[in-house]
């Protein structure tokens, strides 16, 4: 389990959230919403502590996760990447298979079919020698996946995984999800598409510059939640064909 | 193509023009080397930087005599701490802050030098004099280039790694910046070998025009290093014989020749080639 306790983050004096409180469980997949700068990424750097915090610790099995990052497998956002790098698509999986090597030590033969495998597991074997750029933006999305399977952690954090990809990637990716969900590992997903919220997540995390509500997605998901960290207007929209479940 | 057969017979008959030769074969292995890390990860203006960087230190080191490694390694390694600092600590972007630290500290190695004069010449720390490398500068290029293999051999999974992706290494918990700073240091005693043969000014040209070239007609990280490395050497010999032949300076002669085969690959690369593209259109 990852708990985070009192986190704050501020960025040039400006607290993005103050003294922000959450557990995640092993076994589920928790996803995180909240509208654009409600803080979601920074809380998931904040985690992972890729940014500076003013406050709080995080603690993976009890203990400080800046002891254990190899252990949290992390998916960036795919924006943030430079495409042209010279470096093809199973040598980008095998990145996934640094962090457990340390220094010194070079992918073994082992390590290597590894990467094969996960790469089988997104069905991107035939793309395999392809340089990265060549690949459509699902396919690319996949290709970190794999990464994240071959680095074989306990915490699995994706930022937007779902963002201009194509349903059959998207598919793909929701199956591994899944998968390692019922391998008892923790998984995060920082996601933005309402309209699938129910369908993917086991729990709920809803944010808007701290926590609005947290817990089991049908309890979290409701009109008055979206109200306070979206608008009303757009609760209006999204629960308006619920309305007579409701009553 | 006689000329070729003069040079071939100063080769056999001087010294001064072997260790020239090999000189320049070290230096443009290494720069090939580093210089692909240096364009990969956008950090051309950096190269620049500390190779101008360094002057004070070869001042220094001059002023009182103890190795030049030494002193540049000093210099460029502050240089970029400098950098690093005005960067973090300010609200100007890095490439302001790489403006104001290289040109500080070119001004003033400058001085130091003019100061210095009598053990040194100004004009070959500038633009190279491969010409006259002794074989003590043989030496240190020889064991430079041997830290710069051992540096990408040992830590060839962090250098691909935080130039591919930085933000994954620092989620595994890589020490990027200690990494950024390694690669400082070793393209410091990169710069001072490579001041013997293109001078302090055109070390950027050796450093990114091979890498360049290499990026357009390569798809992995060890190639791009292997062919970058063979463009700078083959640019550096074909430099070298310019310069003795013709009587130029051999740092333009070498850089020059790197640009033409920029200009090549540029136009006729199988893959990114601008004549090529224009086909497919």
């Amino acid at each position: 389990m990852i708990k985070v306790r009192n986190m704050t983050v501020a960025y040039s004096g400006q607290p993005i959230f103050t003294n922000l409180s959450i557990a995640f469980e092993p076994g589920k997949i928790t996803g995180i919403i909240g509208p654009n700068g409600a803080g979601k990424s920074t809380m998931i750097k904040g985690i992972l502590g890729l940014i500076h915090k003013q406050s709080g610790d995080v603690t993976l099995h009890s203990k400080p996760v800046a002891k254990q990052l190899k252990n949290v497998a992390y998916v960036e956002q795919r924006a943030a990447l430079d495409l042209t790098f010279p470096i093809n698509v199973f040598d980008t999986v095998l990145t996934g298979t640094y962090p457990n090597l340390g220094l010194f030590k070079i992918p073994s033969e082992k390590d290597k079919s590894a990467a094969r495998q996960a790469l089988a597991d997104v069905n991107l074997s035939e793309f395999s020698q392809r340089q990265i750029g060549e690949l459509s933006g699902g396919q690319l999305q996949r290709v970190f996946v794999a990464r994240a399977i071959v680095q074989e952690a306990d915490v699995i954090i994706l930022d937007e995984p779902f963002v201009g990809i194509d349903m059959k990637s998207e598919a793909e990716i929701m199956s591994i999800l899944k998968r390692w969900q019922m391998a008892g590992k923790t998984i995060i997903v920082v996601h933005h598409d309402l309209n699938k919220v129910t369908k993917y997540f086991d729990d709920l995390v809803i944010i808007n510059r701290g926590i609005v509500a947290a817990g089991k997605t049908a309890d979290v998901f409701t009109k008055e939640n979206i109200t306070t960290a979206f608008s009303g207007d757009l609760s209006t929209i999204l629960f308006s064909d619920k309305e007579p479940e409701h009553a | 193509m006689r000329s070729i057969g003069l040079f071939i017979d100063g080769l056999m008959q001087y010294n001064f023009l072997q260790t020239a030769l090999i000189t320049s074969i070290l230096v443009g292995i290494m720069s090939g080397i580093i210089g692909s890390f240096i364009i990969l990860r956008g950090m051309s203006l950096m190269g620049d930087a500390i190779s101008h960087a360094v002057l004070p230190g070869v001042a220094v080191a001059y002023m009182l005599g103890i190795n030049i490694l030494l002193g540049a390694s000093l210099f460029g390694i502050l240089a970029a701490l400098l950098i690093g600092l005005v960067t973090l600590k300010s609200k100007l972007k890095n490439d302001t802050a790489i403006g104001i630290v290289f040109s500080a500290f070119f001004a003033l190695g400058f001085i130091l030098i003019s100061l210095a004069e009598s053990a040194t010449n100004l004009h070959h720390i500038l633009f190279g004099n491969v010409l006259a490398v002794s074989d003590n500068d043989l030496i240190t290029t020889a064991i430079v280039l041997a830290i710069v293999l051992i540096f990408v051999v040992v830590f060839y999974k962090e250098l691909l790694i935080t130039s591919f992706d930085n933000t994954f290494a620092q989620a595994y918990g890589l020490k990027t910046q200690l990494m950024h700073y390694a690669l400082m240091l070793v393209l410091t005693l990169v710069t001072v070998t490579a001041l013997q043969t293109v001078g302090i000014i055109l070390i950027v040209a050796m450093l990114i025009t091979p890498a360049a070239t290499a990026y357009l007609l390569t798809n992995r990280l060890s190639h791009m290093m292997i062919v970058a490395a063979i463009f700078s050497v083959v640019s550096s010999v074909i430099g070298l014989y310019m310069s003795y032949t013709f009587n130029w300076a051999s740092g333009p002669a070498i850089v020059l020749t790197a640009a033409v085969f920029f200009s090549l690959a540029f136009l006729f690369s199988p893959k990114q080639g601008i004549i090529f593209k224009k086909k497919i259109n």
